[in-house]
């Protein structure tokens, strides 16, 4: 019983930052239509900045903001420098030209930070939590991460919700033509919406990070599961993401403990398989069709 | 006289000769170099041939695969479990067919999937494929061999093959050499299957699918089966080069099947021009003597060895984006759009020169040799050729 609520809740804590690093790819698979398989080295790049920043002597806080808001820059770029130029050029174009990116980020990250593991200070204590005499595997900093989680989105949610630009972003993506003729200014909405994803993807990337090693491929694993998290959920719905990073990490974690950790990209695979399969929609589909 | 011209211009007589060239060519270039190059000439086909692979199935059917890296590790792990030590009775040509085989097989599979997903979603599942298969080896300890690996022992060559290359070259044959042989041979074979598959019916299905399969379907073809066919042959290549890996590196182990494998599949296959063999082969041939290049600019420059090696990624993803930017065609595109605008230009003079008024297209090139457009979407650029004709 106690390995099973263990499991269990290591697997809520690191269902979390999928639902992030999900959460990542579905607000630029809503903006732009490409899936962003360079989020993981993004967010691996990123990381390599704070811990740059925190080596230099400023305490984790700082660095922590310093790779949110580079995050927020890189994205950008990635959006203005490189992929707007294949908007609307076939599918095929924009996944092979986020896969160069990844190839070009990677080298890029070994060549400045070096290639070796590096251990990532944690702001809060990675040893269980003591409760009624027995430890439980929920750490500070896994409350941390699913506190963090929180809080971005229900910030994201209000941005979307509430606020005027919220509102330009939806419409920019839900119609970019209607919004266009509207007065929206498109482009920028797209820009925003990469920035945006590139620091949620950053948040996941300082989650996985945060008292253990990273290395330029340290994210390599997370790009797939937070792929399947974003498909579980519908790839379109940041509510769905959210609820399929929990579930993917929960279900992986019991695949984990009870089966063996090898297995894990594989039962990923089953299950995007079988979501693709089943249900094409994510879980929470309607019947609408939908061609994937 | 007429039958002679008409067979040198059949498709599959041109492709014979020009394998046959191609054969002569290897073997004098095989014997020419040392046994470094040779090794590292056999590492570049093996690279070629699971390139040319997936360029047919991206290029011509439209299919993006991220997990022929895996494919290309099942390819490996069937030769090395097929031969565990000197003694094994199996022959070798039996030992790489049943490599292609199960390849095939593990790629029909994957294919039955793919054929429901497209652009993203099949990028996204075929990555998982590639994650997920060198896990296997790992968890499956006592047969696949762990982190290991399992080392894999090459048969040596056969006597013919000894006294012929003593009787051509006056040197003795060495191992290295023979597996160089076997690499490029089979390379060979397998492009040739490739070229030719690719100009009959079943290449222009792939085609048709590709461009339009609302219209193909129309038109009497099986979306599904075709895709599935596709996946299926490019499958086979990339079994073939798993068992030419197997023999080449003597190992088979999961760190040669990470997800860079994958990608720089992908990248040979975007820098040389999707679609095209020609372009497979060239960008193969990049992607293994470029790093050796680089990294010594890298170290001349004072970088460790270790970043220096990373220099050589950082190039060609790079180039890779630069690329599917300004030059879809990929690097044969470019080279094809240049040779074929100076023939144009000198076409176009020499026929102001006449004073003629015709405008005829150049004669020179016939619609099916156009298969990359420099100019213009990949997904258009290759072969618009999608009706029999």
């Amino acid at each position: 019983m106690q390995q099973f609520i263990n499991t269990a809740l290591g697997g809520l804590t690191t269902g979390m930052v999928y639902a992030a690093f999900a959460l990542a790819l579905v607000l630029i698979w809503r903006s732009t239509r490409v899936v962003n398989f360079a989020q993981a080295p993004m967010a691996m790049v990123t990381t390599f900045v704070a811990l740059a920043v925190i080596d230099a002597g400023f305490s984790y806080w700082i660095g922590f903001a310093v790779a949110l808001a580079a995050g927020l820059v890189l994205g950008a770029i990635m959006e203005r420098g490189v992929m707007r130029h294949v908007q609307g050029k076939g599918e095929i174009n924009a996944v092979i030209l986020t896969l160069g990116l990844f190839i070009v980020l990677h080298a890029a990250a070994a060549v400045v930070f070096g290639n070796d593991f590096r251990s990532f200070p944690a702001p809060f204590g990675v040893r269980g939590i003591e409760v009624g005499g027995r430890t439980v595997a929920l750490t500070g900093f896994g409350i941390f991460t699913i506190i963090a989680v929180l809080v971005v989105m229900g910030l994201l949610v209000a941005l979307f919700r509430f606020t005027d630009l919220g509102l330009r972003m939806r419409a920019a993506a839900f119609n970019p033509e209607v919004a266009r003729l509207l007065g929206v200014r498109v482009p920028r909405m797209m820009t925003l919406g990469w920035a945006l994803a590139s620091l949620v993807g950053s948040l996941a990337g300082l989650l996985i990070a945060g008292g253990s090693l990273i290395h330029p491929s340290y994210m390599d694993s997370v790009v797939v599961l937070g792929f399947v998290a974003a498909v579980l959920g519908g790839l379109d719905s940041p509510l769905g993401a959210v609820v399929g990073g929990l579930l993917l990490g929960v279900t992986l974690a019991f695949v984990s403990g009870y089966l063996g950790s090898q297995l894990v990209a594989l039962a990923a695979l089953l299950i995007l398989m079988i979501v693709l399969m089943v249900r094409p929609g994510g879980i929470f589909s309607t019947t609408a069709a939908r061609r994937v | 006289m007429e039958r002679i011209s008409r067979l040198v211009g059949s498709t599959l007589a041109r492709h014979l000769l020009v394998a046959a060239l191609g054969m002569v060519v290897v073997v004098m270039a095989l014997t020419a170099v040392s046994d470094f190059r040779r090794f590292q000439l056999a590492e570049m086909a093996c690279l070629a041939i699971a390139a040319g692979g997936l360029t047919v199935l991206t290029g011509l059917n439209g299919q993006l695969s991220l997990g022929h890296g895996a494919l290309m590790a099942v390819g490996t792990y069937t030769t090395a479990l097929l031969l565990p030590d000197r003694d094994a009775s199996t022959p070798l040509v039996l030992v790489v067919l049943i490599s292609v085989c199960t390849a095939t097989l593990v790629g029909a599979l994957v294919g039955v999937a793919a054929a429901r997903l497209h652009g993203p979603y099949l990028a996204g599942a075929t990555l998982a494929l590639a994650v997920a298969v060198p896990g296997l080896a790992l968890h499956f300890r006592e047969t696949l061999g762990g982190e290991q690996g399992i080392p894999v022992v090459a048969p040596p060559p056969p006597g013919w093959a000894e006294d012929a290359t003593y009787f051509l070259t006056a040197s003795d044959l060495t191992p290295r050499g023979w597996i160089a042989f076997l690499a490029w041979s089979t390379l060979i074979l397998s492009f040739l299957l490739l070229a030719n598959l690719s100009h009959s019916r079943v290449g222009r299905r792939w085609r048709a699918v590709r461009d339009d399969p609302v219209a193909a379907e129309l038109a009497g073809i099986v979306v599904g089966r075709s895709r599935v066919s596709a996946f299926m042959v490019s499958a086979a290549a990339a079994g073939a080069a798993g068992s030419m890996l197997a023999l080449v590196v003597r190992l088979a182990a999961p760190g040669s099947f990470t997800l860079a494998l994958s990608l720089t599949l992908i990248a040979a296959v975007v820098l040389g021009g999707l679609g095209s063999l020609t372009g497979a082969l060239l960008g193969a041939a990049l992607l293994t003597f470029l790093p050796q290049f680089v990294t010594q600019i890298g170290r001349d420059a004072g970088l460790d060895d270790v970043r220096a090696a990373e220099l050589a990624p950082l190039v060609y993803g790079l180039v890779m984006v630069l690329v599917i930017l300004l030059a879809p065609g990929g690097l044969f595109g470019v080279i094809r759009g240049a040779l074929t605008r100076r023939r144009a230009r000198r076409a176009l003079a020499a026929r102001s020169v006449e004073a003629s008024t015709s405008t005829r297209p150049d004669p020179d090139s016939p619609p099916d040799e156009q298969l990359t457009d420099p100019s213009g979407d990949h997904r258009t650029a290759t072969t618009t050729e999608g009706a029999p004709r």
